[in-house]
């Protein structure tokens, strides 16, 4: 195995795009490390971008959007009081990732690149608005991060192509975010169901919503009926019954060791309506 | 095999391995630092916690080549010359250990946790905790242990 350090993106794409063999980013390592261990994956090339400066960083851009290093974990970021307060339902699913010791590591990039359908941060980031900025062979590109995970273990991304951020947008006065999971235990746990909601409100009317589901599907998915569901209507019971059916009609769930079919898509539109209260009462100012 | 220069528990350290080695394996084989413990190897028993740039991580999960320029603190580190920390006394007072595989993880990882937060609920310990198993005392000891020694450590302070 080749461990690589580069001091800048451009280098790191270029090693990962001249490689033959398995190749793999070194940020946090918390899941290149489990597979490098296990002999799931033993990386002929490991690229550590830890080096280059600002992978670390987290920057609110002029415009009030936030730029997260791909090498910023998730316990700096629950550290970062503008960002926790700007994006609470991010920073509070980044902080469900595995233990302390974990989230001292992990990241948001790392996560999503993962591929994991159960992911928490992803459906969080999903809701949010969030975009990857990615550097490759044939340049930069923008995408959105409902757009990056393919299936289990797979993402959009093409070879050499790297992570050189995560892009939350300026999280308006009345916008609020929330995301629950449920797992059997209280802590250090996989997501049987992950949900994750953002919504914008005009006095008590919601103008702008986005629903996010993880754990239900082959990815994390951003579901459009849930956010039609909740636009224009003040919470009310009649809205969040639609935002149910809707969160349960979107799962395409499997039946495992965590959960059933059946249970997890019953969850799904349960923690769709809580998740909803929270940004809506987040969105009116509550902390 | 990689040269290596960082700092562990203040102290300047130098040592060669190979890329795939753990910083776990590198702090017990290379350095001879046996405090730390391997347990599950997969980052979920957090009894391989050490510090790096003040920050409890797993040492299974981490790369002894990543450690380069970075500062590791192990629980060599916790006491000073001959007079153990608070949490080591405590420990000790409230038999918080039994087998003690689980107990250096949980040192440095607690000693991280009072002094970002001086005075945390038995919820927040708790979960805080959270990765560090213990397969012996059932917790509340530990626990016990854990909020009297920050008890007195804000009585000191």
């Amino acid at each position: 195995m080749r461990y690589h350090t580069p001091e800048n993106f451009e280098d790191a794409a270029a090693i990962a795009a001249s490689a033959t063999g398995v190749t793999r980013f070194l940020a946090g390592g918390t899941d290149v490390l489990v597979q490098l261990r296990s002999d799931m994956v033993t990386p002929d090339d490991l690229i550590d971008i830890k080096r280059i400066v600002g992978a670390d960083a987290i920057m609110q851009n002029a415009d009030g959007s936030w730029h997260i290093g791909p090498a910023v974990s998730s316990a700096a970021m629950h550290e970062h009081a503008g960002l926790s307060a700007a994006w609470p339902g991010v920073v509070e699913a980044a902080d469900l990732i595995g233990s302390t010791q974990v989230q001292g590591r992990c990241t948001l990039a790392g996560n999503l690149c993962n591929g994991s359908p159960a992911a928490d941060s992803v459906p969080a980031m999903m809701a949010a608005g969030a975009s990857v900025s990615v550097v490759g062979p044939k340049g930069t590109r923008e995408i959105a991060v409902e757009d990056i995970p393919v299936s289990p273990g797979k993402t959009s991304l093409t070879k050499g192509e790297v992570v050189t951020g995560v892009n939350l947008p300026a999280s308006g006065a009345n916008t609020g975010d929330a995301y629950l999971r449920f797992i059997p235990r209280t802590e250090m746990d996989i997501a049987v169901v992950g949900c994750a909601v953002c919504l914008t409100r005009d006095g008590d009317t919601i103008t702008a919503a986005r629903v996010a589901l993880g754990a239900v599907a082959p990815t994390a998915l951003l579901v459009a009926d849930a956010a039609a569901a909740l636009v224009g209507s003040t919470l009310d019971e009649a809205a969040l019954d639609a935002l149910g059916k809707a969160a349960e009609a979107a799962c395409k769930p499997i039946t495992d060791k965590r959960g059933t079919i059946k249970f997890r898509t019953h969850v799904a539109g349960v923690l769709a309506k809580r998740a909803a209260k929270i940004a809506y009462d987040r969105a009116g100012g509550a902390q | 095999m990689i040269h290596v220069t960082t700092t562990v528990n203040g102290d300047e350290v130098e040592f060669v391995c190979d890329p795939r080695e753990t910083m776990l394996d590198v702090l017990r084989d290379r350095l001879g630092l046996t405090g730390a413990k391997e347990g599950c190897g997969t980052g979920d028993c957090g009894s391989c916690t050490v510090t790096v740039d003040g920050r409890p991580i797993c040492s299974c999960l981490m790369l002894g080549v990543e450690a380069e320029g970075r500062d590791i603190g192990t629980v060599e580190g916790i006491a000073t010359d001959e007079d153990l920390h608070p949490l080591q006394k405590k420990f000790i007072e409230y038999a918080a250990l039994q087998c003690g595989i689980c107990t250096p993880g949980i040192l440095v990882a607690t000693k991280s946790l009072l002094e970002k937060n001086p005075n945390p609920t038995e919820t927040e310990v708790r979960y805080w905790l959270a990765g560090n198993l213990c397969r012996c005392t059932g917790y509340d000891k530990i626990i016990r242990a854990v909020m009297d020694t920050a008890a007195d450590m804000r009585e000191a302070s």
